[in-house]
């Protein structure tokens, strides 16, 4: 391996077969780009939807009152199903088992915030204090709403740290009096989320202050709770589907609403979600490693392919070396070297380039659902190895075949 | 140096079979220059190839140099092919893509003789035979003769016992082919021993011995005066 005589033979063989040599190296090197960059997607592909499930609790429900389609006991289409602090409390009381982290939210989807001289129009939502784990939350600074700002119904706020950026820019936020809609709130809280811009842009307050202040009576724009997780994600998977189609249900029967009226109330199930989606990028990205495989595979045949001509070529060549004393293991180590090389310099060229590319286009990438693409060091590994053992494959039967040249054959003059 | 005794070999092509050789005994001395002589079909190469460990007979005992010739694995023919015998060829056989130099060297490394040695004794085997200035040349840049001297010199390189050389004129002119047995004759007066086949009455003239094949045997194993290839070039 290390026998600088076998180099400078291959450096001469490669040199005889430029065209052949190059093509072949192509193939490799494309294959292993293609392989490299697919991973990267799939891996930025995986990021990207996990942050999306990540913006709120994946055990996440949420139940949102909606207008009925169909009559249904008399009653006419086209109401507006309006649900109430006693919805919420009644379910609390029936799946109080089940749920772990519970708010009713009353919101407003656009509200003029103003702090000094900055303003801004931005989502107020009246919640309880649940609705940080809910929403999947963490503080920056300051605290979270709590029991007594919801039993005084303070006129506290917490901001998404979008919001803080906005209006407060470098000043620190804390302890500083707002205005929404020309009332005041003390800022207690500065949050961030893992969901980004879109989730920080919101101001969240106290549920009964936010009925009291904005005209909202006992109404509330919908309900959301996160349910009790088992260990077991198959188990919590099905705890949370038929928690969502029970409160489904007992909706709709409160409301006469039609059973088979999807429009009435809507109740969203983040976890049967996140089952679909997740196994949805399993399969992806088993896709693009078969993908990427097989155009490995398809470059691999070439090589072999290449060394197969390569050793036809060089028949009476290698006839002569044996006539000439090459023991049959120096020949399969010439074929099987080059082999391996050619394989080897075309895959680390094109693993090298794959990550260069994805280091150069993940920052351009502008898309929620597609998060820094990249092939992480034991995937690299992994296609280091691949390579190698390639190369090794398709080196080893045109070497065998080399080896079996019979010199007598060989050098028959035709 | 070469002792073969009823030496038969026969190939199978399909159904049939064809006995190429049909008892052979023959034996060399160290020193000698033999021809071998016989029309196509004779059974010369065979012959020539069975002498070269290049193939095997089905019957009969070689020995060479006092080894014998038998069973040998892939490994250990390629050794003795490196040790005993030195081959030249009708078409040269030179490889294409290495300098004079290199193509001589390159029994030598197989020998596993470390570089600078190596090139040292491919240079001396290339002045022997009148080519030192031209050692870095591509064979495409030799002439026929040049490329057969090349093959001798690499032939001798591994200091073999025997040199065996398969129509070693038959690709070249006359003129040529006479300057390359002059060559040879001059290796053999130095001592080695040296088979030759060859189908031209001329060239086997400047051997010191003749052997006739004819259908797989030997029909005449005969002492001739050699006439000296240097009297006609």
């Amino acid at each position: 391996m290390f026998d600088i005589e076998r180099w400078q033979e291959i450096f001469q063989t490669l040199g005889k077969n430029k065209l052949q040599t190059f093509l072949t190296m192509v193939s490799v090197f494309s294959g292993v780009l293609i392989l490299i960059i697919l991973i990267g997607f799939s891996t930025g592909i995986q990021n990207g939807v996990r942050s999306q499930f990540e913006q709120d609790a994946t055990n996440r429900i949420a139940i949102r009152g909606g207008v009925t389609t169909k009559e249904y006991k008399g009653l006419n289409p086209g109401r507006y199903i309006q649900l109430r602090n006693q919805d919420f409390q009644d379910i609390n009381r029936k799946y109080e088992d089940d749920l772990e982290y519970k708010t009713g939210v009353y919101n407003l989807w656009g509200g003029q915030v103003t702090y000094g001289k900055e303003t801004g129009n931005y989502r107020i939502e009246g919640a309880n204090p649940d609705q940080q784990f809910i929403e999947n939350e963490s503080l920056i600074a300051g605290r979270y709403l709590n029991e007594k700002d919801i039993t005084e119904s303070r006129k506290v706020a917490v901001i998404g740290n979008q919001v803080k950026s906005d209006i407060f820019k470098q000043e620190d936020a804390v302890g500083k009096t707002i205005k929404i809609f020309d009332i005041n709130f003390r800022v207690i809280g500065v949050y961030s989320d893992p969901g980004g811009e879109r989730e920080e842009t919101r101001v969240f307050i106290p549920l009964p202050t936010a009925q009291r202040v904005f005209n909202g009576a006992d109404n509330l724009r919908s309900l959301a709770y996160t349910i009790q997780m088992s260990d077991n994600f198959d188990d919590a998977v099905a705890l949370s589907a038929s928690l969502a189609q029970s409160i489904e249900n007992d909706i709709k029967n409160k409301y006469s609403i039609a059973p088979d009226d999807t429009n009435g109330v809507r109740v969203y199930d983040t976890l049967e979600e996140a089952k679909k989606i997740y196994g949805l990028i399993d399969t992806i990205s088993a896709v693009f490693w078969f993908i990427g495989i097989g155009t490995i595979i398809a470059g691999v045949v070439g090589v072999g392919n290449i060394m197969l001509i390569v050793v036809k070529e060089r028949t009476k060549e290698i006839g002569v070396r044996k006539a000439l004393g090459a023991l049959p293991s120096s020949i399969i180590g010439m074929i099987l070297q080059e082999a391996v090389f050619i394989t080897a310099i075309a895959g680390f060229t094109g693993l090298f380039l794959g990550v260069i590319a994805l280091n150069i286009v993940s920052p351009m990438l502008d898309n929620d659902f597609i998060k820094f693409p990249r092939v992480d060091f034991a995937t690299s590994i992994t296609i280091v190895v691949i390579i190698i053992v390639a190369g090794t494959l398709a080196g080893y039967f045109p070497a065998r075949r080399a080896a079996n040249i019979k010199p007598i054959e060989a050098l028959r003059d035709e | 140096m070469i002792e073969i005794k009823d030496l038969h070999k026969s190939y199978k092509t399909g159904e049939n079979s064809l006995h190429v050789l049909k008892g052979i005994n023959f034996s060399a001395k160290e020193g000698e220059l033999v021809s071998i002589m016989g029309s196509s079909g004779s059974g010369k190469s065979t012959f020539l190839n069975i002498l070269g460990m290049l193939d095997e007979a089905d019957e009969g005992t070689y020995e060479l140099d006092g080894f014998p010739i038998k069973n040998l694995t892939e490994k250990v023919a390629a050794k003795y092919r490196n040790k005993f015998l030195g081959f030249i060829f009708q078409s040269f056989n030179l490889i294409s893509y290495k300098t004079a130099l290199d193509n001589v060297s390159m029994p030598l490394y197989y020998q596993g003789i470390k570089r600078k040695e190596r090139v040292d004794k491919a240079m001396s085997y290339l002045e022997k035979v009148g080519l030192a200035d031209w050692a870095t040349h591509l064979p495409n840049q030799l002439s026929g003769g040049q490329k057969q001297r090349v093959a001798i010199a690499r032939a001798l390189a591994s200091e073999p016992k025997v040199l065996l050389a398969d129509e070693p004129t038959g690709a070249l002119d006359t003129k040529t082919s006479y300057e390359v047995m002059e060559l040879i004759q001059g290796i053999n007066d130095e001592g080695k021993t040296i088979l030759v086949v060859t189908h031209e009455h001329d060239i086997a003239q400047m051997t010191k011995r003749i052997v006739d094949l004819k259908d797989g045997r030997i029909i005449d194993d005969r002492l001739v005066d050699q006439v000296k290839a240097k009297a006609h070039v």
